[in-house]
Order: C-alpha cells, then structure tokens, then sequence
C-alpha cells in the first residue's frame, strides 16, 4: 500500500515534469527557424528585403520563376543556384546585427546588374 | 618624370594618392632611361558597344569612335592594345550579340595599330559561355611575350558564377611553374582578382587562388576593368589597377547606396570616361618599371584633369 506522502509526491514530480516541458517547448517555439519564402524572376528578388532575428535560425527557401538565377550574400557568406522548378535551401543562423546586400551572380540579362536585395538582421 | 614601381607603392601607401601622369609621348618622354626593350601600349576597357541610353551617354554612337582617334593621334603609337572586356553590352538574343561583335570588331578596325588583345567581359561572354567572343575575337585566356614581358589573359567572365574556374587555375598553374620568380609578370583581366567589392559584384569569387598562384613571382602587375573607374590597390606586393571605361562612369565604390551607372555632365562630356596608356621601360634591376597614364576620351589637352 502507498502512503499518501508518496502520492503527493509523485503528484508534485509530474507537476515539476509538465512545467519543465512547457518551458522547453516555450523555449523551442521561440528558437523555431523563421522559414522566408523568395521568388527570383528577372531581375527581382520577392521580397527583397528580408528582416531576420539575430541568433535565430533561417532557412531562405528560394524558387525561380522564369531562368537560372543565383543568390549570394558576400558578407554573411551564403550562396545558393535557383533553378525553374526546384527550391533551393539556404541555412543561416545570423550572429550579427546589420544591413546586409545579396545580388544575382549568375549573369541572366539586361537587368541583371540591378538584382539585388538586403538582409536586415534584428537585435 | 618616371614614377618607378618602388615609388608607385610608397605613394599608394600613404593613401592612395593620384599619380598618374598627364598625356605625352614616349619621344618626349625619353630622359636617357631607355632602352631598346622599352614599350608602350594601351589598355581599353568597357566599351559596352550597343548600350543605349542617352540620360546616360547620349554619344554612345561616338564615344568608342573619338577614342580611337585619340588613340591613332598618338605621337607614339602603342605596340599593342589590350580590350579588357565588355567589349559589347549585353543582349540575350544571340543574333543581336554577334551583330554587336562584328560592329565593334568593324569599327575599332579604324585603329592603326593592328596587334589587338581582347579579353571577354560577363556582357560579351556569360550568356554563351564565351562562344560568341570566340568567333569573333579568339580564345578567353591565353598567354603572350612582348618584349621580355610575359602577358597572361585571364578569363574571369565566362564560368557561370564569373569565376576563374578549376580548369583555368590549373592552366595558370602550369604556364606559371617554368617562368623564374623575377620574370616580369603582366596579367590582364576583367574583373578584380581581389575583394574590392564583393555586394557589388567587384570581386572574382576564386580570385584569391590566381592572386595565391601569381604571389611568389616578385615583379607582377594586374591590370582590369569591370569597374569603369581608376583604381589602385596592393594585394601583398602585387599591384592591381582598374581602367576607366568607355560607355559610362560607376560611383566610387560604396560611395551610393547603390552602383548605378553614372549620369552624363552637359558641363563635362565624357567625364569619368577614358583609357589608359601604359609605359614599360627597364627598370635599374633590368625588370620593368611602368608609368601608367590616364587619357580622357578626347584630347582635352591635360588628360584627366
């Protein structure tokens, strides 16, 4: 037979147990990765600009609606080709703080030089 | 005056300071320096032929033609002249990109000096792989000697991130291993070999492996487009140096938020547009000493200024 002490206590063990978890899962939905869906067409980036959090982690999910594109971002040292048909992946988890310019270096036409956007990371 | 290349880095070491020369002849030039390996020739660059916007250089029909003049009204004509790429503007039609070639190939055959380098920009060759620019103008890289100097064409443009590439970096490897570590060294090319500007597509993504390749040869110059503007930068002891261009001036790098190309000045026509002589003469050590000259599109008779 158990006592009563011992149901109290394992009553107060799955308490501390579900409080723990509802943190961690607090936590985790705040860490969650943002997911930033961008379309390429000549000779734009939409959205181009992108706001992300600093420390959070980024997954940049990219398609192109018309040709071969690319996207680099020199300064946070991400690349990606974006193909017609296919969604390329880039990862990130950004450290800093800032402005940061990305562009199409796969060269795709008269307006090519003009493919640019901004990755704005957030305190 | 000869500014020598030792001279050249002491001045760009104290921030870069102006030290081009206004234009001249070699014939005035000669000071008692010279000797029969002596030469000179002319880089021009970006002449993005078929670029039309008038806001922008409303002589784009003229501006490559005047040059030519300036060029053939030398008193000293060059040995040879280098087209370091963007020979056309781009165009995604293949029929109006060789019309475009044949044109420019038309008109800069009013030159009087015949031997003529010509090196792809991303404008001539990145649609195509460079196929186009090779059935008008021949290969994208490639070596040449003048005069003791070796010339190397490297071809940054036609890779589809306008990188060198594996291929190419093992060419240059290889050209690069028989030659002395004195041998004076001249590379031509499009884009910056080094990170100028990389938001602004200054840069060649694999740069850093031609420059790590060209760094344990001691007498090594860079001379490139692409950036439509002067430039002088050391990349450990080699010098690089961009050329104006022949279409339309781009901002000082960072200068805007964005590059654009530059406006044209009715109070200045052709400002900011240009091409470049280049003097080699032997240096005390035997190796070349290079004097670089700026020449503005017409002859203003003061050069740049």
């Amino acid at each position: 037979m158990r006592s009563v002490s011992g149901e109290r206590s394992a009553g107060g063990l799955i308490i501390i147990l579900f409080l723990i978890c509802l943190a961690v899962d607090v936590f985790a939905a705040d860490q969650a990765e943002q997911i930033i869906r961008i379309t390429a067409k000549k000779f734009e980036y939409s959205p181009n600009e992108i706001r992300l959090k600093k420390g959070v982690p980024a997954v940049l999910e990219f398609t192109s609606l018309d040709r071969l594109h690319g996207f680099i971002c020199p300064d946070l040292d991400i690349r990606t080709d974006i193909n017609p048909g296919k969604v390329s992946t880039v990862r990130l988890v950004p450290q800093k703080a800032g402005t940061y310019d990305f562009h199409c270096d796969i060269f795709c036409g008269e307006g090519h030089e003009d493919m640019a956007g901004t990755i704005i990371v957030e305190e | 005056m000869i500014i020598s290349r030792r001279d050249f880095l002491k001045v760009a070491g104290v921030g870069g300071a102006v030290f081009l020369m206004g234009p001249r002849n070699l014939a005035e030039a000669a000071d008692g320096h010279s000797t029969q390996d002596d030469f000179f020739f002319v880089q021009m660059s970006d002449t993005h032929w078929g670029f039309n916007d008038p806001k922008i250089n409303p002589d784009s029909q003229g501006t490559l033609k005047k040059a030519i003049a300036y060029v053939n009204s030398l008193e000293t004509q060059p040995d040879f002249i280098a087209f370091t790429g963007d020979l056309t503007h781009n165009t995604e039609d293949p029929g109006e990109r060789r019309k475009r070639m044949a044109e420019f190939r038309d008109i800069i055959s009013e030159l009087k000096v015949k031997n003529i380098k010509f090196l792809p920009g991303e404008h001539d060759a990145s649609f195509d792989k460079g196929e186009a620019f090779q059935e008008f103008f021949g290969k994208t890289h490639y070596i040449f000697d003048h005069k003791g100097v070796h010339f190397i064409a490297i071809d940054n443009v036609s890779e589809k991130t306008s990188t060198i590439g594996d291929a190419q970096l093992q060419w240059l490897s290889e050209i690069l291993k028989p030659l002395d570590k004195e041998s004076p060294i001249v590379v031509l090319t499009h884009r910056p070999l080094f990170d100028l500007l990389p938001k602004w597509d200054w840069w060649t993504q694999d740069g850093a492996k031609a420059m790590e390749l060209l760094m344990p040869f001691k007498n090594v110059i860079v001379l490139y487009g692409h950036i439509h503007q002067e430039n002088h930068h050391v990349a450990g002891h080699i010098p690089l140096y961009s050329a104006r261009g022949l279409m339309y001036p781009l901002p000082a790098p960072a200068s805007l938020p964005k590059r654009i190309q530059l406006p044209w000045d009715p109070a200045d026509p052709y400002k900011g547009m240009g091409f470049r002589g280049v003097e080699a003469r032997a240096g005390k050590t035997g190796n070349p000493e290079y004097q670089l000259t700026g020449y503005s599109v017409i002859n203003k008779g003061g050069g740049y200024r």
